[in-house]
């Protein structure tokens, strides 16, 4: 039985997996297990818009690790809730050098992907920048659930830095996906691979991610949906052009 | 030798930066300006673009071994990351492993995203940070270099602590939210970002060096940074696929940054780290050589 886990995340973790899970919340730190159809699958996630610190990014890495080191030669798949306002703002946390763990947490979750675990994030809240950078925008699945909210910043904060006044940038936003908030943004742009609505069974479609490539298909995911139609032919013009 | 006068790494734009690391006349930029792929995002937004799109690609030799080399043009949009950005910087990453380069020296001069196009951005660093990770799995070391006016900051300041190795000048300098942002949300009694001593010894790069994360401080030099590159590079010999242990030295590393993160939470300045070091006033006044010399006494 899952101990702790705030309300919102107890019913997502009901819904993905109705034959049971066992999860804890520390922190803002979400660990632990789900059951599904083919066995268990491990559970790692942060929880009401955590601002990912030193601690948070830590613990995260540490649980990764761990998993890692219990499945040995038996990598179960990880399920990775994400939800984070961005990372922490604070003047000790970056003469701590956060970068360095998040740089740290990436290359856990890096090893976890090369050790055979199959990595699905499930976005349920908030993916802001830097928050999920860290991990979640490194899997190889990436599905955000309905009411998800996806941005670097908001329109307001963005038209204050480039000095592009907001109303340009809302009437911009309708025609492009290139820079506004939102998870259908990402999802045309090949930066998420789908969008749930909340009609579905989501336990069914988890279990339908819990296989496949590890190969990075968003460029070209992106070119498909019409919204990066230059990220997969540029790096590719570059890979196998002459100059 | 070493008769070669200063030239500012600092001052030098990418391709001035480019030219000055790889041995004379070696380098062969991939999509260069004459292609003018520019940014249709800044476009749109009637914003300047460039016809490189504020990155320089390409090979070349580092005393004659076949390397890949990145720089960014922090003069241009802060060097911060868009679509075509991304892309050319992946594109590169991966022609690396096809080439069999001997290293890639990535000149890291950038705030993180593109704002006028963030999206596209931040899903493109993430995309960097997976080609990197092909790159070392494919046994070939990342050499960051850091010195520009823009530093390394946001999703760079991620990918450059992915990094196998990183040379940092004094100026240069390395995190993840700019002082500016933290002094904006929070407030200027959690960050003054007008005050330069202050903002150096948080994220300057003799801070940098004393926690571990660079491998050497250099002087504001493009000789020394070659210099700096071509050693990196020799005194890592190229290793094919994962390293067996790489749980163990995740699971080290843990341990390291779990140690440093217990620090006195009343440390909030680079000055009380070397205050509690045994370092004074001294730090500031030895020049890069004596600073790396000093920490590499402690670290035996």
């Amino acid at each position: 039985m899952s101990m702790n886990v705030n309300v919102s995340k107890k019913a997502l973790l009901d819904r993905l997996f109705p034959a049971g899970h066992a999860v804890s919340e520390v922190g803002q730190v979400l660990c632990g297990w789900g059951q599904t159809a083919t066995g268990r699958v491990h559970v790692i996630g942060t929880t009401a818009h955590a601002a990912i610190d030193t601690r948070i990014a830590l613990a995260l890495s540490a649980a990764v690790l761990r998993v890692v080191a219990e499945d040995g030669n038996h990598p179960r798949p990880i399920v990775f809730i994400a939800d984070t306002q961005g990372q922490a703002l604070s003047r000790r946390e970056e003469l701590l050098g956060l970068n360095g763990y998040f740089a740290h947490l990436a290359r856990c979750v890096n090893l976890a992907r090369n050790s055979g675990h199959r990595l699905v994030t499930l976005i349920d809240g908030e993916a802001v920048s830097g928050g999920f950078l860290a991990f979640g925008l490194l899997a190889d699945v990436i599905v955000a659930l309905p009411g998800a909210e996806v941005r670097v910043m908001d329109l307001r904060a963005m038209a204050r830095i480039t000095r592009i006044p907001y109303e340009r940038l809302t009437e911009l936003a309708g025609a492009s996906p290139v820079f506004a908030p939102g998870a259908d943004n990402y999802w045309r742009m090949g930066g998420i691979h789908a969008l749930w609505t909340g009609a579905e069974d989501w336990a069914a479609q988890l279990q339908a991610l819990l296989q496949g490539s590890h190969e990075d298909d968003r460029a070209r995911l992106g070119a498909e949906r019409g919204g990066r139609k230059l990220a997969a032919s540029v790096a590719q013009e570059v890979l196998y052009g002459h100059g | 030798m070493m008769t070669n006068p200063p030239q500012s790494f600092r001052e030098a734009s990418a391709r001035l930066r480019v030219q000055g690391l790889l041995d004379a006349g070696s380098f062969t930029e991939w999509l260069g300006p004459a292609r003018r792929i520019t940014s249709p995002h800044l476009a749109a937004l009637d914003a300047p673009v460039s016809f490189d799109d504020g990155v320089v690609v390409g090979q070349g030799l580092l005393e004659a071994q076949p390397v890949v080399v990145i720089a960014q043009e922090g003069l241009f949009n802060g060097g911060a990351v868009g679509e075509v950005h991304g892309a050319k910087i992946c594109g590169a990453l991966l022609r690396a492993i096809e080439m069999r380069a001997r290293a890639v020296l990535l000149c890291v001069d950038s705030g993180g995203v593109r704002l006028h196009e963030a999206n596209a951005g931040l899903i493109a660093i993430s995309e960097i940070m997976r080609a990197l990770f092909a790159v070392q799995a494919a046994g070939i070391p990342v050499i960051a270099l850091v010195g520009g006016t823009c530093g390394a900051f946001g999703g760079m300041g991620i990918v450059t602590r992915l990094c196998d190795a990183l040379l940092i000048s004094e100026e240069g300098r390395l995190g993840l939210s700019g002082p500016e942002v933290i002094e904006t949300v929070k407030g200027v009694e959690e960050f003054d970002s007008r005050d330069r001593a202050l903002v150096w010894r948080i994220t300057g790069g003799k801070i940098r060096r004393t926690l571990g994360e660079a491998t050497m401080l250099l002087d504001d030099d493009i000789p020394a940074f070659r210099a700096a590159a071509a050693k990196t590079m020799g005194d890592r010999p190229r290793q094919r696929g994962l390293s067996p242990d790489a749980l163990q030295t995740l699971e080290a590393a843990q341990r390291r940054l779990e140690a440093r993160a217990t620090l006195d939470p009343g440390i909030r300045d680079g000055q009380q780290v070397w205050q509690q070091m045994g370092l004074g006033e001294e730090v500031a006044l030895m020049d890069p050589a004596e600073f790396n010399r000093c920490l590499e006494a402690r670290e035996r």
